[in-house]
């Protein structure tokens, strides 16, 4: 009876929590690709770095592919190429798979400037320390350059969260995606689109505000 | 592993149609890129002067765009909007949500382009005898448009990955048609695989022709 | 002739110029000196009218600088101006940078306006710099593009704000020199400077800023050798 009503009488409370679940949806897809993808990332970025030629012939052309093509594109090939070679996976899998390499290959251009940020005599000079390379790494390359980059960083992570809406081209039922089944039944598009929007707006803004001001405050 | 039978023929046969469609998206692209150059580089004046209302909007604008999901915006203008019973097609929902998000991007853009700017050479111009005007147009935004070039190139090439979206809304870009020809015949990995490869070549072409460009037009 | 009367200029609440009476006559040579925050070069600023002044006036052949039916952008035509920062226009040739302003403020045409730039470019010994960019120019290099590009408006006056010291040490002799030439070419000038060999053989007369005030002026001679004021024999003691 209540579900009859609350049908026919536009936007309820149970709706407020069908957008809110999907927002977690969103959060986790989001935090799980950006953090296994900043990881491959940081590993690639060092692959271009240390590996010079090689890498520049390999590795940089294929996640230049990610840059190139809509990630939309990249998430309906995966999805329906993962049968083909006899993976089975759901929408929520193919997403994460694809926005984990796209953040990889974002991150990967990142971290190689990061590298690149501590000039060649700085490092010369942790390793007249009698430093070894991964100590040099560890003291003087991760806090320096990663100091340098993490604006950027901040920047593709949160483009990351925003772009994690394109799964539910897959169906995957994301907050974008119960924004547009709920607008279906309630026809009050603007009410539920302006909710959905303040939902990354105020994930997205403070995120970006305070990083400005880091890297404000470190450029000092 | 692969039982599964790849059909390309059908793909070729709409060749033609899928790169007439790239047209489209490189239309919509260009012309998304051109409005919002003029829209940012009014936002990010008025943000410059910090005066009243429109400092506000300007704020606003450049915030929502570059906060929240580039398809939450395609909905906005796509859906959004009917509540105040404006429909427009699929192109100009496209179109407006791509200068929207252009627009936010490029505003914060040509604000850092202005900042980098020494105030000496405002000083020199005017000690010269130019007015305000002349100034601007001789010799401040020539430079900031060289330091604000390879952010341009760099939103056009997004612009070009973001109008993908418009299949979302029935707009039948690239994307649209794709997705048209691959629900029709069922190869979907086979159609879209083709259209990945097309927007890599747009991508590359704008890249290079960018490059070209810059070559033309900045010797200094 | 400029005439500057009463003239008192405020920072906020900071008062920068206090008061300054100071005629500079057609054909001479002032050097202004003192230490840095004296007042000095926003004396220059306030002669062509880029910053406003709260008291007093500026005429500048019996045209007042500040009054508010004054064409400002005419009468800065005949107050050319050398900053200490060489701020050349980078996005264009240096035969660009003198010729943009005689064809776009004079409405020269721009054959004109070329020949223009070609003949002030030769005159400060650049004629073998037409169509490079000022990137590729040394800092002195830039300093007499600067002045060229002053000299382009074929101006009545020309300011000069510590056109020298940003300059490496090796380079400050050329652009010197440049100024020596158009100091003897009769040129009106107001140079604020360090440079006290310049201001002793080169000027007419040398004023003395100390915290706002025109502390002494008077002929080289006068300034250098038997300076009237404690405050300019305590500075001249410290820059020697």
């Amino acid at each position: 009876m209540d579900q009859t009503i609350s049908f026919f009488s536009g936007f309820t409370i149970k709706d407020v929590w069908f957008l809110g679940e999907a927002a977690l949806r969103t959060l986790w897809t989001s935090v799980l690709s950006i953090s296994i993808g900043t990881a491959l990332g940081v590993i690639f970025g060092w692959l271009l770095h240390e590996g010079r030629i090689l890498a520049a012939l390999t590795l940089a052309p294929v996640l230049d592919i990610f840059r190139s093509v809509p990630l939309i594109i990249q998430l309906v090939l995966f999805y329906n190429f993962a049968p083909i070679v006899g993976l089975n996976l759901d929408p929520f899998w193919s997403g994460v798979v694809i926005l984990t390499i796209y953040t990889a290959a974002l991150v990967a251009n990142v971290a190689r400037g990061g590298i690149e940020a501590v000039g060649r005599p700085m490092r010369r000079a942790a390793r007249s320390l009698g430093m070894s390379y991964w100590q040099d790494m560890r003291h003087v390359v991760l806090p320096i350059g990663g100091r340098a980059v993490f604006p950027a960083w901040v920047g593709v992570a949160l483009g990351v969260m925003k772009d994690s809406a394109l799964v539910s081209v897959l169906g995957y039922v994301e907050l974008l995606k119960a924004s547009q089944i709920l607008i279906t039944r309630t026809q009050e598009p603007f009410l539920i689109l302006s909710l959905a929007g303040a939902f990354y707006f105020a994930l997205s803004f403070p995120i970006s505000r305070y990083a400005a001001k880091l890297e404000k405050r470190w450029a000092q | 592993m692969f039982d599964y039978n790849f059909h390309w023929r059908p793909v070729m046969k709409n060749l033609p149609d899928l790169l007439e469609a790239g047209l489209l998206t490189l239309q919509v692209a260009v012309l998304s890129m051109v409005i919002g150059i003029g829209i940012g580089l009014c936002l990010a004046l008025i943000r410059m002067n910090r005066n009243g209302v429109l400092y506000w909007l300007a704020t606003a604008w450049v915030e929502l765009a570059r906060n929240t999901p580039a398809l939450f915006q395609l909905f906005f203008f796509g859906f959004g909007i009917g509540a105040f019973g404006v429909h427009l097609t699929p192109f100009a929902i496209v179109l407006a949500a791509l200068s929207f998000n252009c627009a936010g991007y490029l505003a914060e853009n040509f604000r850092g382009g202005f900042q980098a700017v020494p105030e000496t050479q405002m000083r020199a111009a005017r000690s010269l005898g130019m007015t305000q005007w002349q100034t601007y147009t001789r010799i401040i935004i020539p430079q900031v448009f060289r330091i604000v070039y390879h952010p341009i190139t760099n939103q056009m090439v997004w612009a070009v990955l973001m109008s993908s979206l418009g299949m979302l809304v029935g707009f039948r870009e690239l994307s649209g048609e794709t997705q048209f020809f691959a629900s029709r015949t069922f190869r979907i990995f086979e159609y879209f695989a083709v259209t990945a490869v097309i927007y890599y070549v747009i991508v590359k072409c704008i890249l290079a022709a960018s490059r070209l460009l810059a070559m033309r037009l900045f010797r200094y | 002739m400029i005439e500057i009367r009463g003239l008192e200029k405020y920072f906020g609440a900071l008062q920068v110029l206090k008061g300054i009476d100071l005629d500079v006559r057609k054909g001479e040579v002032l050097s202004v000196i003192g230490a840095s925050g004296s007042g000095k070069s926003t004396l220059l600023y306030c002669i062509n009218g880029l910053e406003p002044i709260q008291k007093g006036s500026v005429f500048v052949d019996g045209t007042d600088v500040h009054a508010k039916g004054t064409d400002i952008n005419k009468l800065r035509q005949k107050l050319g101006m050398v900053f200490q920062q060489w701020n050349s226009f980078p996005h264009m040739t240096a035969l660009e940078n003198v010729a943009l302003a005689p064809r776009i403020v004079r409405g020269k045409s721009s054959g004109e306006a070329r020949e223009i730039a070609v003949r002030q470019l030769k005159h400060v010994g650049l004629e073998d710099k037409l169509n490079v960019y000022p990137s590729a120019l040394s800092g002195g290099q830039q300093q007499r593009l600067a002045i060229a590009r002053a000299l382009a408006m074929e101006p009545a006056y020309m300011l000069f704000d510590e056109a020298t010291s940003a300059l490496d040490p090796e380079l400050v002799g050329e652009v010197l020199d440049t100024m020596r030439l158009l100091a003897d070419e009769g040129m009106t000038m107001i140079c604020v400077t360090h440079e006290m060999g310049f201001a002793r053989d080169v000027s007419d007369r040398v004023a003395y800023f100390h915290r706002g005030v025109m502390e002494e002026i008077g002929p080289p001679s006068q300034i250098f050798c038997d300076p009237q004021s404690e405050h300019t024999r305590k500075f001249l003691a410290n820059v020697r």
